[in-house]
């Protein structure tokens, strides 16, 4: 049955792509691409954050932060979107590719989720006086980070990869149902965070260099994440076809190299 | 009609029986949470005051810890001798049967907390008028709390160190919950009214009553596979 399975018939559709035999030399050729990316933005941001953006009016130098803070603030909750709806197409389609997908993003949102507390900590202390307050954002965000935990501990947790997989598909998609009612209860229950300083309908209240390091270290962060989660991607396919010959073979290539 | 109500009554019903056969089970639950609730006012000191002002909020959280206490029980015995599978393999449907187990579940655990909270909360000197807002709050948060639960249940079934898991899986889930049943007996205490909680509560329970036995049974079929 294995024989069947090792020569997949050239295909030009790029649902090809979908078996992890074809997607781990594709992801071993864009990887290195985006993380050139991440390192070439993430320069050009910190050069545009710190040396070329005014200081602010109120806050001093301490609001520079923002420029690591925002980033991974958005790409932690983004990241949570994506892992939630490649569990959604993996037990729709039942395609492993998609389960391995969103297990090899959870660790980097669950990173970008710290990065942003633990800035935020440091920003909180000089603006708010305090390191941490229960405020709603700052709530939601601390969830979003056990919810990351409990998806990886879960999948980790679970020896048999087919159940792990599609339990941790299953509290993904949980999260992501509760994750806009966390975050609203929250947001009732108490509210200090400054409001959103992004908004598409009303012009933006800050100046534009501070606005264009933001993004930039936004577009950094997302091509990070891409790299990182591609290079995982390999890894985790490397331990799930162990078993097969072309791992067997690409493990021996790899060894001539060294 | 009766043919759906069948199996949910003849699940209920055994459920019952069972919890009823191991009653002391079901009352260490009710003790844990008499005795957690008991420990705060040696913890924060027994001023009246600072009572009255954590009351909710402490009865609350001692009510999702039992909760999450006993949720282990809700699948382990009956995966464990196979019935849980033989339930899979029947003609009926999983939600139905799943919903039976949950409801058992909460009455045998559930129902004890909301009747005994009152009491628990006269120890902290709360306004008797609140005791009402109390057991309305927890009578609609509980089950809740059970539905959730029960697909953490599910999922960490027959796992090693799964109670901890359990946790970590659920308690976050649990927040909005805990948001709004303390802030009901809150609300009513500062003179909003509780009406806007509680019907939030009440939104919430027929939503996850719709969703959550679904997630619970892909999940027990994953676990069975």
């Amino acid at each position: 049955m294995m024989k069947d399975m090792q020569k997949p018939e050239r295909s030009k559709s790029i649902f090809r792509f979908a078996a992890p035999q074809m997607f781990y030399p594709l992801a071993g050729k864009l990887a290195p691409w985006f993380a050139g990316i991440a390192a070439v933005l993430a320069a050009a941001g910190m050069w545009l954050g710190f040396f070329v953006a005014p200081t602010d009016a109120v806050q001093g130098e301490v609001y520079r932060v923002i420029y690591i803070h925002v980033a991974a603030a958005w790409m932690s909750m983004f990241v949570y979107l994506v892992m939630a709806f490649w569990s959604f197409v993996g037990l729709v389609m039942n395609t492993r590719l998609s389960f391995i997908m969103s297990q090899a993003l959870a660790p980097t949102g669950a990173m970008f989720c710290f990065v942003a507390l633990w800035t935020g900590a440091l920003w909180g202390k000089p603006t708010w006086g305090a390191y941490w307050v229960w405020d709603a954002r700052l709530t939601s965000q601390l969830l979003l980070l056990f919810l990351y935990l409990g998806f990886m501990a879960l999948t980790r947790a679970i020896e048999d990869p087919r159940r792990a997989d599609k339990a941790g598909a299953i509290i993904a998609l949980v999260g992501a149902v509760n994750v806009p009612i966390i975050y609203f209860s929250v947001k009732w229950w108490n509210t200090l965070h400054q409001g959103a300083s992004v908004s598409l309908n009303k012009a933006p209240s800050m100046a534009t260099t501070m606005l264009t390091g933001m993004l930039v270290m936004a577009l950094a962060a997302w091509a990070y994440t891409i790299a990182v989660t591609l290079w995982r991607v390999r890894s985790l396919i490397l331990e799930r076809e162990r078993h097969t010959d072309w791992v067997a073979a690409e493990l021996n290539a790899l060894e001539g190299k060294i | 009609m009766s043919r759906a109500l069948g199996p949910f009554a003849a699940v209920l019903g055994r459920d019952l029986l069972l919890a009823w056969r191991g009653r002391a089970d079901v009352l260490v639950t009710l003790a844990f949470f008499v005795v957690v609730v008991c420990l705060f006012p040696f913890g924060v000191g027994a001023e009246p005051n600072q009572l009255r002002a954590i009351a909710p909020g402490v009865l609350w959280v001692a009510a999702l810890l039992s909760t999450l206490l006993s949720l282990h029980r809700l699948f382990a015995q009956d995966h464990a001798d196979g019935t849980l599978e033989q339930l899979l393999l029947t003609p009926e449907p999983t939600v139905l049967w799943v919903v039976a187990k949950i409801s058992a579940h909460w009455i045998a655990t559930g129902l004890p907390l909301v009747v005994v909270a009152p009491g628990l909360a006269l120890l902290f000197d709360v306004e008797q008028g609140a005791l009402g807002v109390l057991v309305l709050s927890l009578a609609l948060g509980t089950p809740i709390l059970a539905l959730l639960g029960a697909v953490g249940a599910a999922l960490t079934l027959g796992l090693r160190g799964g109670g901890m898991l359990l946790a970590l899986l659920v308690l976050p889930l649990f927040v909005p919950v805990l948001i709004f049943g303390a802030g009901a007996v809150d609300a009513y205490l500062s003179g909003v009214g509780a009406q806007a909680h509680l019907l939030l509560l009440g939104g919430g329970l027929l939503a996850t009553l719709a969703l959550a036995p679904l997630a619970c049974a892909a999940a027990l079929r994953i676990a069975v596979e």
